[in-house]
């Protein structure tokens, strides 16, 4: 950086101009602070790094005597000490789907309402609120909303269904808030140019505000993917099991209301509850668990990078 | 169309007050607009120009916080009398000072109103889309790509895109808020060319900083500063050297404040 090296005190001094720029003992001084901030930004950005490598490759070192397409396709067996993943895996993909097609289609158009429609009062604000408040509520909180409302008041026990309305509660604040952050960023000029040619509200949401927000929104949806994946206190009171034996390589083989398995509480069952398990099942199972979240994850930067590229304004 | 007789009233605003959060924008203003003329709007920034234009077609609506007393009536009916207000802002073309594409195609910029308006053959588009591109003299530049997206076009060639928008739901009345902001004075002189020609179809009202645009365009010119609608008359008298009222000879004149 090029300090100031006139003085100030003799404005009638002339300085040669290449002298100005020349190093000085305080500028030396300032591009060493320089070097070292940078240094130090660099190695943080490094921790950050090094300890999701560090997992991934201990994780599917340990993991790679299972790892094998019979491992997804063959459910547990010998009290959980042999056999494969299916019926948690499938479990997983029942609880994530049923329960995003529940929470995404409330949660857009919710905030589709109260980002286009409401107009500012006390009540929108306290629903505002409200959503900003329900994403940071604990999942156990949840959890035992879902026992209370879900499992023991609708009558629907301990089941696929209701473990997944409770992951759907749990998941649709945060498709709210990241819906309307979603549709705040189409521009207000927009709707007021069509507003001006005498289209309705809805006329412009369809024809201008849901088609450019739609990456922002599709990517937030898909983020939850990988939370309601992930989760294991809303489901394990609300109908994920120890152990249930499904047929193998049968994608219905849940029912609604049949208690089922997930990978997340298989995982955690494993490593705390049952003596004498292969290391390798475990690894494997905490494999398939990241490799699924992380492939979800990929999948929206993909779709977010992709929707970027065409951006039209 | 020939020109109809001057009389013909095709806006009576009536003791207009507009208030926001209190504060009024506009105080009292009572003026007609008659048909087929070009009336000019002139007055400092902040003078309440732009309410009164968000007036007419009721986009006031759209500011929580305004509240509008008195009336405003098109070919004699309160425009608050109306209930389907889309309706009531097909008739009124809009532009506002600064461009705004929409992020769609060229063609679907100016289709869009069209369709919202119900109208879907295509060959009936196609003839529309032509016709407002080239009323707002843009159809050469980009006959060849009606594809592309208009967002990507210069600010001068958008701001005749919004001005073909504006004319695609064949308004009755178009109304131009500073137009000529963001753009270049060769395309300025373009759309002055354009907005003569299109005087003998529609009632065209030019809200424009620029003193000289009113003179050049407007049959008549209204003056309006600190809310208040000081003069309305003759282009030949609001600049000749004896208007009505002394602010309006300084503002013309430019020896203002």
């Amino acid at each position: 950086m090029a300090t100031d090296p006139i003085p100030s005190s003799s404005p009638t001094e002339i300085i040669e101009p290449q002298l100005m720029f020349t190093a000085t003992e305080q500028s030396r001084k300032k591009q060493m602070a320089e070097n070292v901030a940078r240094a130090i930004f660099f190695v943080m950005t490094l921790l950050m790094i090094l300890p999701l490598v560090l997992i991934v490759v201990y994780l599917c070192v340990k993991a790679a005597p299972v790892l094998s397409p019979e491992f997804f396709f063959t459910n547990p067996a010998k009290g959980m000490r042999a056999g494969g993943i299916w019926a948690p895996l499938l479990g997983t993909i029942y609880i994530v789907i049923i329960s995003l097609l529940v929470s995404a289609p409330i949660g857009v158009l919710a905030a589709v309402y109260l980002n286009e429609y409401a107009r500012e009062s006390w009540f929108t604000r306290i629903i505002n609120l409200a959503v900003v408040n329900l994403a940071g509520v604990p999942s156990i909180v949840h959890a035992l909303f879902g026992v209370g409302a879900f499992v023991y008041f609708a009558k629907m026990g301990r089941s696929v269904l209701a473990a997944s309305l409770t992951l759907a509660i749990m998941t649709l604040p945060v498709i709210i808030a990241s819906t309307k952050e979603a549709l705040n960023a189409v521009p207000m000029a927009f709707r007021e140019a069509c507003w001006n040619t005498g289209a309705t509200r809805w006329q412009t949401i369809r024809g201008i505000v849901l088609p450019n927000s739609i990456s922002g929104i599709l990517t937030g949806i898909i983020l939850q993917v990988s939370r309601a994946a992930g989760e294991t206190a809303p489901i394990m009171f609300t109908g994920a099991v120890f152990f249930k034996a499904i047929s193998e390589g049968d994608v219905f083989a849940y029912g609604l209301l049949d208690r089922f398995m997930a990978l997340s509480m298989h995982l955690y069952q494993l490593s705390t509850q049952v003596p004498g398990v292969p290391e390798a099942l475990e690894y494997g199972t905490a494999v398939v668990l990241l490799g699924a979240v992380l492939m979800v994850n990929a999948l929206a930067i993909v779709l977010r990078v992709y929707l970027r590229s065409r951006k039209r304004w | 169309m020939a020109q109809l007789s001057k009389s013909t009233k095709k806006i009576e605003i009536a003791d207009l007050t507009v208030r926001y959060d209190g504060l009024e924008a506009l105080k009292g203003i009572s003026l007609d607009i008659y048909e087929n003329e070009i009336l000019g709007i002139i007055g400092p920034a902040q003078s309440g120009k732009t309410t009164l234009l968000k007036t007419i077609n009721r986009t006031i609506e759209f500011e929580p916080s305004a509240e509008v007393s008195g009336s405003v009536s098109i070919d004699g009916t309160d425009i608050q009398s109306i209930r389907n207000v889309n309706q009531l802002r097909r008739r009124i073309g809009m532009v506002f000072p600064l461009p705004v594409g929409l992020p769609m195609s060229i063609y679907d910029n100016v289709a869009f109103a069209p369709r919202t308006a119900g109208i879907r053959k295509r060959s009936e588009l196609d003839e529309l889309v032509e016709r407002c591109l080239k009323q707002s003299a843009l159809w050469d530049e980009v006959k060849d790509r009606l594809d592309s997206l208009g967002t990507k076009l210069s600010g001068g060639q958008q701001q005749r895109l919004t001005i073909a928008r504006a004319l695609s739901h064949q308004p009755e009345i178009l109304c131009l808020d500073e137009f000529s902001i963001a753009v270049d004075p060769v395309t300025t002189m373009r759309i002055e060319d354009i907005l003569k020609e299109l005087r003998s179809q529609i009632t065209i009202i030019l809200v424009t900083n620029l003193v000289q645009q009113a003179r050049r365009l407007a049959d008549r010119t209204a003056f309006i500063f600190e809310s208040k609608l000081i003069e309305i008359d003759e282009n030949d008298v609001i600049f000749s050297d004896s208007p009505a009222h002394k602010l309006t000879y300084d503002y013309v004149h430019g020896n203002f404040g």
